[in-house]
């Protein structure tokens, strides 16, 4: 089998759509085209129906009952919804202290920011090294007026996945309302929201092979969480997100989560043995560090630090492959990546990272292919840094005292 | 980010990549930048004793457009006189290889890398002159 170039290896910044989604998908833009909302003929009634039955999908996959789930237009919105909505509406009563922490998705930081413009009061937790929540510290964050805490369930830049059960019960405990940002989760670890003491839980279409522009928010009813709507209108959603319903992209949603329900134990198995095969490989260069937990960590994320090398370089040097920089540098700003900041990496690391994130189309061959471009690039690169023949001279770089600009 | 063809061609074939004797009385070092910023330029040129430069050798950690500033410059220290050398503006390595503004910060970068090779062969040399 050939490879072709560029090869997606960049499933957690976004997935394809499965071809079976977008077939079912087509439909409900031309011919099933009707407003769910509308109750006087069958269009309405065909285009209301597909939208209960992917309801039930979204909620199936997660263990959770089908009028627990508010569809919004992503994970984005739902965090927003969720954080905003919960703590406007639970202020009064509880206080308006919110937990949250340093390794969040900007979409749960900047609401957080946003109540903290407001009056709120938060904590931002620091996570250990390995990029887990130590739940003492969390536990020692909890105040008589902390109204709501919001933890995600796994990391999009290391993947590493919280203790959401311990975390939900310590919130439970002190009656906090709990938020799950779940976009990075679904069809990669079991969600069973029966069980999980999660009040709620943000999900996204297009990190599991779904369309893009859909999510929704799971909003416990037993028992009840009550939330402030963000958008008001129509009333739909049971009011708590108006706006007429993007038929296609909730057919779209549901399907994803069908086949991930079916597929994801027999998938992540195979993603498993990928991810092996690549951190075995990458492990033969010299001075590279795996960001996060390996341990606890969904199968499909594989972030490296490649020592002595810098992130921009590095991207250029493997346009072949698809993948993140943990340097900010390919972006407007020079920042390197907050996350392995907060895991304590130095700037240089943080700088010289790579997300691999491996998915449902990823195949052995991609794998060998990125791990021999690795080694020559980086070898490449080492060549022509001076940081590398310092390290090679024994000289300690954190010594160094550099002329900074 | 797009590069140009220029930065891209330094990128993909940098000159004069390597070190000189840095014990060498004749060779200046010239390191800049720190790995935090993100970009360390190590620039070496030998000078002979009418005073041009020889030979220059680079070595760059950093974005492809620091290391093409860096290439550049190695290419264009050669054959010129130290005074020359010095005169060397970030804006014409900018210009040579249509930086955006945002990578301005790495033509200053070898503006800088330049400079202080240069101040490097001139404090060995004075220190000759006293001995």
């Amino acid at each position: 089998m050939t490879v072709h170039t560029p090869i997606y290896l960049d499933y957690s910044a976004t997935t394809p759509v499965d071809k079976r989604v977008a077939a079912k998908m087509i439909p409900f833009l031309t011919e099933d085209f009707g407003n769910p909302a509308s109750r006087s003929h069958s269009f309405g009634w065909i285009a209301e129906k597909a939208v209960e039955e992917a309801r039930e999908e979204v909620a199936k996959l997660v263990n959770a009952d089908p009028r627990e789930i508010v569809w919004t237009s992503g994970a984005t919105e739902s965090n927003n919804l969720a954080i905003k909505g919960a703590a406007h509406f639970y202020s009064g009563t509880k206080g308006k202290h919110v937990i949250t922490v340093s390794t969040e998705h900007k979409a749960v930081i900047d609401p957080v920011r946003e109540l903290e413009r407001e009056g709120f009061e938060a904590t931002f937790l620091q996570p250990e090294p390995n990029g887990l929540i130590d739940l003492e510290k969390f536990k020692a964050a909890i105040r008589p007026d902390t109204v709501l805490a919001s933890v995600m369930f796994v990391n999009n830049e290391i993947g590493v996945i919280q203790d959401i059960e311990a975390i939900g019960n310590i919130c439970r405990e002190n009656n906090i309302i709990f938020h799950v940002d779940a976009a990075q989760a679904t069809g990669k670890v079991l969600i069973d929201l029966e069980k999980l003491p999660v009040d709620l839980m943000s999900f996204s279409a297009h990190k599991t092979y779904g369309p893009k522009g859909i999510g929704a928010l799971y909003v416990r009813r037993k028992p009840r969480i009550r939330i402030e709507a963000q958008m008001h209108g129509g009333g739909h959603e049971r009011g708590m997100r108006s706006g007429t319903l993007a038929t296609h992209q909730i057919v779209g949603m549901g399907e994803a989560f069908r086949i991930a329900r079916e597929e994801m134990a027999t998938e992540n198995e195979r993603i498993h043995m990928l991810r092996d095969r690549l951190l075995k490989g990458l492990q033969e260069i010299d001075e590279v560090y795996v960001n996060g937990d390996l341990a606890h960590r969904v199968p499909h994320n594989l972030n490296i630090s490649f020592n002595f090398v810098e992130g921009e370089s590095l991207i250029m040097a493997v346009k072949d492959i698809a993948v993140s920089s943990g340097s900010a540098c390919t972006s407007a700003s020079l920042e390197p990546s907050y996350v392995l900041r907060a895991l304590g990496r130095s700037d240089e690391l943080a700088h010289s990272s790579i997300r691999f994130s491996i998915g449902r189309f990823t195949t052995e061959e991609d794998v060998d292919y990125t791990i021999n471009l690795m080694k020559s690039k980086i070898g490449k690169l080492r060549e022509l840094s001076p940081l590398w023949e310092m390290h090679l001279d024994g000289v300690d770089l954190s010594k160094v005292e550099w002329a900074a600009h | 980010m797009a590069y140009s063809d220029k930065v891209l061609d330094h990128y993909e074939n940098p000159r004069n990549v390597g070190s000189l004797d840095k014990n060498d009385p004749n060779v200046g070092t010239g390191m800049v930048g720190a790995p935090a910023c993100g970009d360390v330029m190590k620039l070496m040129i030998k000078v002979n004793d009418a005073g041009i430069i020889e030979d220059a050798k680079f070595k760059t950690y950093g974005c492809g457009s620091a290391i093409a500033s860096s290439s550049l410059v190695t290419e264009w220290l050669k054959g010129r006189t130290i005074e020359e050398a010095y005169a060397i503006k970030n804006s014409e390595i900018a210009e040579e290889l249509a930086l955006p503004p945002v990578k301005i910060h790495c033509s200053v970068l070898a503006e800088d890398a330049i400079k202080a090779a240069v101040a490097d062969i001139k404090a060995k040399q004075a220190n000759k002159e006293a001995a």
